[in-house]
């Protein structure tokens, strides 16, 4: 894990340390160069410009079929979030699915620790056979598991309750997966030590292995609340009451009731990217890590 | 790649880690110490093994189940065998929504993957600012589906959206976009691209910077130019990293569907329904629970063997080093 990121950060800092020579040959790199940052800044650019837009429709009151687009705000206002807080439960909806994001990224933190603890460092039989079978839930879509969940939760009496939406989510596999990963960098030589001090495996999870692993437990943390705080299609099957909803699905709601008011319907985009937003800025290093890494499994 | 994939794998190794043996704790009988360390292994294992079991497992064997009945969710269920896949492999409609899901695959892994490794070989140079544009690029992908579908949706309005009427600037009609069946599944194609272009370009970025430098060098020192190194070392080179991104992509792409709902909603006229959507009507909105899971396992089976193939494939092309 550590290997990606020296190599990334060692790319940029060598730029930094290299200075143009005026042999004809650096001039003639230093043209390419030149072409290149044009093409990645103005590619940058338009890839941002999405971005830029909805900001800039959501400051924009009374955007609907008849404005015609314009750079800048003409008159700009907040009128679209103080209307979208005010005729729907808005602040509701936002307070639902950080409710949720939260409690599914704490409990996929111990579920995933739990159990990469125990394909880490518990031998017992078939071990390799049950991590087969939780690696292989990776493959099963969502979509094939709907019907029998919602079945399965309204039998329970749990759809249309926030338990319904949460207990789904509670394990995953690729977060047991980073997890595992990342305990079995740990040496075990350091267990074996707590362990002759007299540490059973609850005190050696607790105080050998976890601090060892802080970067994967990162990474996942970023990952299990961006994938609650994203999620739609399960919400949008057991959360059934406007005040029960979460941000997607509000957001979806939306387009339909207001299809022409497109500054409050990028107001409430922009509210969704920011909490997004923030989390990204912060732990950068770590959602680019755990992408880069599963694609060197 | 291949190095450090070996470091990691000698790292791992995936002996029998059986550590923190009760060395220094006071004789116990074989017995009590057996069950103690069962019980600790339970302790570990079940938070994770319950919920997979009773959200996961579970109700992969209902939905096999419920495939061969006929249910609206509401009534008893109705045993009807496999009539619920007759239907749908004799209805040409299920042929047309797995089309436009394939269609959906092919406009869509093109466009991220060249797009992806143009922009990660034009970060993976001597580049000031890298890291800020690395994260411009990416920044789409933490991005919910929906808010990428409905800001998209606005992008490409007919009537007044930016695009269109950047396009009329430079004298162009612009197309009805996702209003227009011929330009729905492409308004949609476009949206997603935009939203993965980061995360495959994070992937390859990765595979690259695991080239050894020298074996570029040494192409160079030959004579070789930009694109013979391209396809000669750098794309060779790339390929577990482009296998990945394949696979990924059509298994996500056989379950496209958030985007979907939001930017068109499997219309117009059903011009862009996709396998997903389908599924999702049939239950919540004709309330035929029964054939929705038959429709969810024929699309498993499909995903399944399309991923099998590729990894029996891969052989062929991917090289491990």
């Amino acid at each position: 894990m550590a290997d990606t990121t020296t190599a990334v950060d060692g790319v940029a800092s060598g730029s930094r340390a290299r200075r143009p020579a005026r042999t004809p040959a650096a001039r003639a790199a230093l043209g390419r160069s030149i072409a290149l940052h044009v093409v990645i800044v103005v590619g940058a650019l338009l890839m941002f410009f999405p971005f830029y837009w909805t900001l800039v429709t959501s400051l924009s009151p009374g955007s609907g079929l008849t404005s015609t687009p314009s750079l800048l705000p003409a008159d700009p206002g907040l009128e679209a979030y103080v209307q979208l807080f005010s005729q729907l439960p808005f602040a509701r909806v936002v307070g639902n699915s950080l409710l949720l994001a939260v409690i599914t990224t704490l409990v996929q933190l111990v579920t995933s620790a739990t159990a990469a603890y125990a394909f880490s460092r518990l031998p017992f039989p078939g071990r390799t056979l049950v991590f087969g079978i939780y690696l292989a839930t990776m493959m099963i879509p969502l979509q094939v598991l709907v019907v029998p969940l919602f079945a399965e939760l309204k039998a329970f009496g749990l759809v249309d309750t926030y338990l319904g939406a949460l207990l789904p989510t509670f394990a995953a596999a690729f977060g047991i997966f980073l997890l595992r990963q990342a305990m079995n960098q740990v040496p075990v030589e350091l267990d074996e030590a707590a362990s002759i001090d007299g540490a059973g495996h609850f005190r050696i999870f607790w105080t050998v292995v976890l601090p060892n692993i802080r970067p994967a437990i990162a990474t996942l943390a970023v990952f299990a609340f961006m994938g609650s705080w994203n999620s739609f299609l399960w919400p949008l099957v057991v959360l059934r009451s406007p005040e029960l909803q979460t941000l997607p699905v509000a957001l979806a709601g939306l387009q339909g009731q207001y299809t022409t008011q497109w500054d409050i319907v990028m107001a409430g985009s922009v509210i969704s990217i920011l909490p997004m937003l923030a989390i990204y800025l912060f732990a950068q290093k770590y959602v680019i890590q755990g992408v880069a890494n599963t694609g060197l499994k | 790649m291949t190095a450090l994939l070996g470091e990691a794998a000698a790292d791992v190794g995936d002996g029998d880690r059986h550590v923190g043996a009760p060395v220094a704790r006071p004789p116990r009988t074989r017995r009590s110490r057996r069950i103690r360390y069962t019980l600790t292994v339970l302790a570990f294992l079940l938070p994770s093994a319950i919920p997979i079991v009773l959200f996961v497992l579970g109700p992969m064997v209902a939905a096999a189940w419920i495939s061969l009945t006929e249910w609206n969710l509401l009534s008893p269920a109705k045993w009807v065998g496999f009539e619920n896949y007759a239907n749908l492999l004799t209805d040409p409609e299920t042929a047309e929504i797995f089309l436009h899901t394939v269609y959906y695959i092919v406009g869509y892994l093109p466009l991220v993957y060249l797009g992806g490794l143009a922009i990660a070989l034009g970060l993976n140079t001597a580049l000031r600012g890298r890291t800020l544009l690395r994260g411009v690029y990416f920044l789409p992908v933490v991005t919910s589906w929906i808010v990428v579908a409905l800001v998209w949706r606005w992008l490409l309005n007919p009537v007044n959206g930016v695009v269109n009427t950047v396009l009329a600037f430079f004298g162009i009609e612009g197309p009805g976009w996702w209003a227009d069946p011929a330009w729905a599944m492409p308004s949609i194609i476009l949206a997603s691209a935009w939203k993965d272009l980061g995360f495959v370009m994070v992937i390859l970025l990765a595979g690259l910077q695991s080239i050894d430098p020298e074996l570029l060098d040494a192409a160079r020192v030959d004579g070789a130019g930009w694109w013979r190194r391209l396809f000669s070392v750098t794309l060779p080179l790339l390929s577990p990293a482009t296998f990945f991104v394949i696979v990924i992509s059509l298994i996500n792409g056989f379950q496209v569907f958030d985007q979907v709902y939001a930017m068109t909603g499997g219309g117009p006229g059903g011009a862009s329904q996709v396998v997903v959507q389908q599924i999702y009507d049939l239950t919540f909105r004709y309330g035929k629970a029964g054939e929705a899971s038959a429709l969810s396992w024929l699309l498993f089976i499909v995903i399944l063997a399309v991923t099998v193939v590729q990894i029996r494939g891969q052989r062929k092309w991917v090289n491990y080093g």
